[in-house]
Formats: structure tokens, sequence, C-alpha cells
């Protein structure tokens, strides 16, 4: 790790102040991404802006009928939660295959969704949910938030505070998890909502999540594993490594896809 | 260098740090608490898992500024000061739940947190599933399975929190 000077504020404000003066500051949440990426010295921030004792950040609650979940809430908070089982359960599913349990006791919301790891869970639940992401600045749609490879619409100065997901009718996410780094290396979060049905997959796309909208054409037609059955996604764009090539990534999106239809049908 | 106050096994620490310093490198080299162990360095092998406000976090992966004020117990902190082990400790003794010993204290700081959340009464399948995050290399996890079980047990149906709860 190179060296870092450590800042703790306690309000979003000071923190914001703190980004905006020092441009290549970042923010520390649980730590679980930016750790291992500063021993690695692929990043190297010359400030650290701990929001552990920023008060207001973290907490579950629900506001009409969406689940508002806090910036710095830890996924086994989201994992456990009553609210979030009873409401979106595919969500508390999604936040409780996180990494292995002592990672999920670190690890929270925001920090997943504002480094936008394209093998990450969250960023999937988020597009499938048509999450909004708000910030100390804005609202912004989850259609508009992942832009690219850890790529977000957020702004310099910016900081996450909560995330709010709209109740799905039905919804269900599905994993086949590189067994190493216990990221997705393909996932599939699939919402039934009043008016469309939403395909996000995570761990494959060559840019980062992405909706499969052929996928959700024909699920809003009939919302069951059989509809999606012939259908077949193309390798072209889709990532290629040593856990797996493009094409055995395009075919385990189909079969994870029809899973993730069943978990949703429960 | 920053200043950073914490409760070690139940004991007020605090240091002058590069804040660099992880939970684990605080620990083993300026306490020389070395039973918590640096395996991976790259939190997936459990090897450094101890116990943060009575939660299991890995230390490899933690600043030892991140945890201002806050309650570390480690593999040393379980044991009762007359050095009777604790009942998950004694359990892996008598299970064979080790042989090079490498992860032994994350494993038994794994499985104290294993019965908080989950419960004295531990299947064999819930035991491996909570293992997730903690690798062995020798036993083939077999006896650790054993011994967790078993431990779980003796902890009795409430001692779960006990141990944080006195901290």
């Amino acid at each position: 790790m190179y060296a870092f000077t450590f800042h703790r504020p306690t309000t979003v404000r000071q923190a914001a102040n703190m980004l905006a003066k020092n441009e290549d500051a970042k923010l520390l949440a649980g730590g679980h991404t930016l750790i291992p990426t500063m021993k690695q010295r692929l990043a190297a921030p010359p400030q650290l802006v701990d929001l552990s004792k920023v008060e207001g950040l973290s907490g579950i609650e629900l506001k009409g009928r969406s689940v508002v979940i806090g910036a710095t809430t830890r996924h086994i908070e989201v994992a456990n939660s009553e609210l979030v089982r009873e409401h979106i359960p595919a969500l508390a599913g999604l936040a409780g295959v996180i990494g292995d349990p002592a990672v999920r006791h670190r690890g929270t919301l925001g920090g997943s969704v504002a480094n936008n790891d394209p093998t990450a869970d969250y960023p999937a639940g988020c597009l499938a949910l048509g999450a909004t992401i708000i910030t100390n600045k804005r609202r912004i749609v989850a259609d508009e938030f992942f832009t690219g490879l850890f790529e977000t619409a957020l702004e310099p100065g910016e900081i996450i505070v909560k995330i709010s997901f709209p109740i799905p009718k039905k919804a269900g996410y599905e994993k086949f998890r590189n067994q190493a780094s216990r990221y997705a290396l393909v996932g599939v979060f699939v919402a039934r909502r009043p008016s469309e049905v939403r395909v996000a997959v995570t761990g494959s796309g060559g840019n980062g999540v992405f909706r499969l909208t052929a996928f959700e054409e024909a699920l809003k037609k009939r919302f069951s594993p059989k509809a999606i059955e012939g259908l077949t996604v193309p390798a072209e764009g889709l990532s290629s490594d040593i856990h797996g090539s493009a094409e055995y990534r395009a075919h385990l999106i189909g079969v994870i896809a029809r899973r993730a239809v069943a978990n949703a049908n429960g | 260098m920053p200043a950073v106050s914490m409760t070690v096994n139940g004991k007020a620490v605090s240091a002058d740090v590069d804040p660099r310093t992880l939970l684990v490198e605080y620990l083993r080299e300026h306490l020389r608490l070395t039973g918590t162990h640096v395996g991976c360095d790259t939190s997936q092998c459990g090897c450094c898992v101890v116990h943060i406000d009575g939660i299991a976090v890995k230390s490899c992966t933690t600043l030892a500024m991140q945890v201002e004020g806050a309650e570390i117990v480690t593999i040393e902190g379980l044991a009762e000061e007359d050095g009777t082990l604790h009942p998950m400790q004694a359990a892996f003794r008598e299970h064979h739940g080790l042989q090079c010993g490498f992860c032994t204290p994350g494993m038994i700081m794994t499985a104290v947190d294993m019965v908080r959340r989950k419960g004295n009464k531990l299947d064999e399948q819930t035991i491996r599933h909570e293992l997730d995050g903690n690798i062995c290399r020798c036993t083939g996890y077999h006896n650790i399975v054993k011994a967790i079980a078993a431990g779980a047990e003796a902890m009795g149906p409430d001692a779960g929190s006990k141990k944080q709860a006195a901290a």
C-alpha cells in the first residue's frame, strides 16, 4: 500500500467537502474492495475518507412501495432484514451470497454499487429492480448510474446516501459463482414489475452489468422459465478470461436466467 | 502518525500508527498477539478472523484506524484466565480438528461467531456452508466440522454471545 492520510468526518457534508478539496481522495466504507485494491497498488488514494462515523448513512426502511437502504448498511444486515425478506426476498438472498460470512459483516451496499465491479452482485439487483441511487446531490436511476467497468455516473464530491428499491411483484436472483473469489461468473436478477419485466446480468458484460431485452420481452408475455428456453445470448461483447470464455458465459447466462425465473416463481 | 485506541481482549490499548497498518499487523506486530495469522492476505482464507464488537471479521482487510473505539477479541482472548480452554478450543483438541494448526485460530473465531448467529445446534450442512470463508489445507475439514458441532453443543444454548458481552 502507498501512504495515505486518514480522515474521519462525522457528517456527509464534511465528507463531501474533503472529496471536493482532494480530487484523488477515496471514500472508505467497509473497505472489503478498496483495501485489497490498495494492497495490490491498483489504487493509491492520497487521502482516505472513512464513513464509519458518519451518522444517518445506515439503516433499512419502508417508504411507500419502496425499500430504502442506507449506503453503509452491511450485506449481513440486508440479508437478515425482516423487512427486506418480506418485501424483496430476492434482494436479501443476493446480499446473503456475497463473499463469505466475514466479508458480509463488513462490506456495504453503497461501497459495492459505487465501485461497480463488473462481477459484483448488487449492480444486477439495482438494475433489474429499477432502483434509484440517492446521493448528497441528486437522484440517479439505475439505468443511468452504471456507465461501464468500475464506472458510474457519480461526479467528484458526490456520495451515495441511500438506494431506493421499488417492491416488485416477483423477483429472483441466481448466481454461478467463481469458487475462489466468490464473485459472480454469471449472475442474473429477474424482476417482474407491475408494468414490465427486467432482466439484469452481472459477471459477464464486457462493459459491466447489462439488461437482456429479448428475455424481458419473452418473460413479459409469460413469466416462466419455459418462455426463455429457446433464447440464446450472443457471445460477442461478453468478457472472456481464465475463468470462462465468452461462449461459455453466453451459454451460462441462459441457464442461470431460467433458474432465476424459477426462483422468482418460488 | 495518528493515534488509534481500542480494547483488545478486555484491555484498553492505544498507539500511534501509520494509517496503512492493518488490524492484523497491529495485533501481531504492535501487541505481539501472534495467534491471529496471515494466510492469504487477500480476505479469502480466514486465518486472520477476529471479533470486532462481537462479530467475526477478516483482520487482514481491516485497517487499525477503522476500529477506533471498538472491542476486539482474538484467539488469545477466548480461554479463561487460568488457562481453561474455551469449549470450542477444547472441542478442536478433542476431535483432532487440526493438523498443522495454521488455520485453527480463524476457524475457532469463525465457529464461535457461527454459534452467536445460528445457535448451538449446528448440523453438518450449516457448518460446512458457514465455513465458506475459512480454508484448511490439511484436514479435509471433516474433523473441523465435527469439532464445531461438538464445541457449539458444549457452549450451551445461550453461551454464544456471553464471551463477547463480557469483553
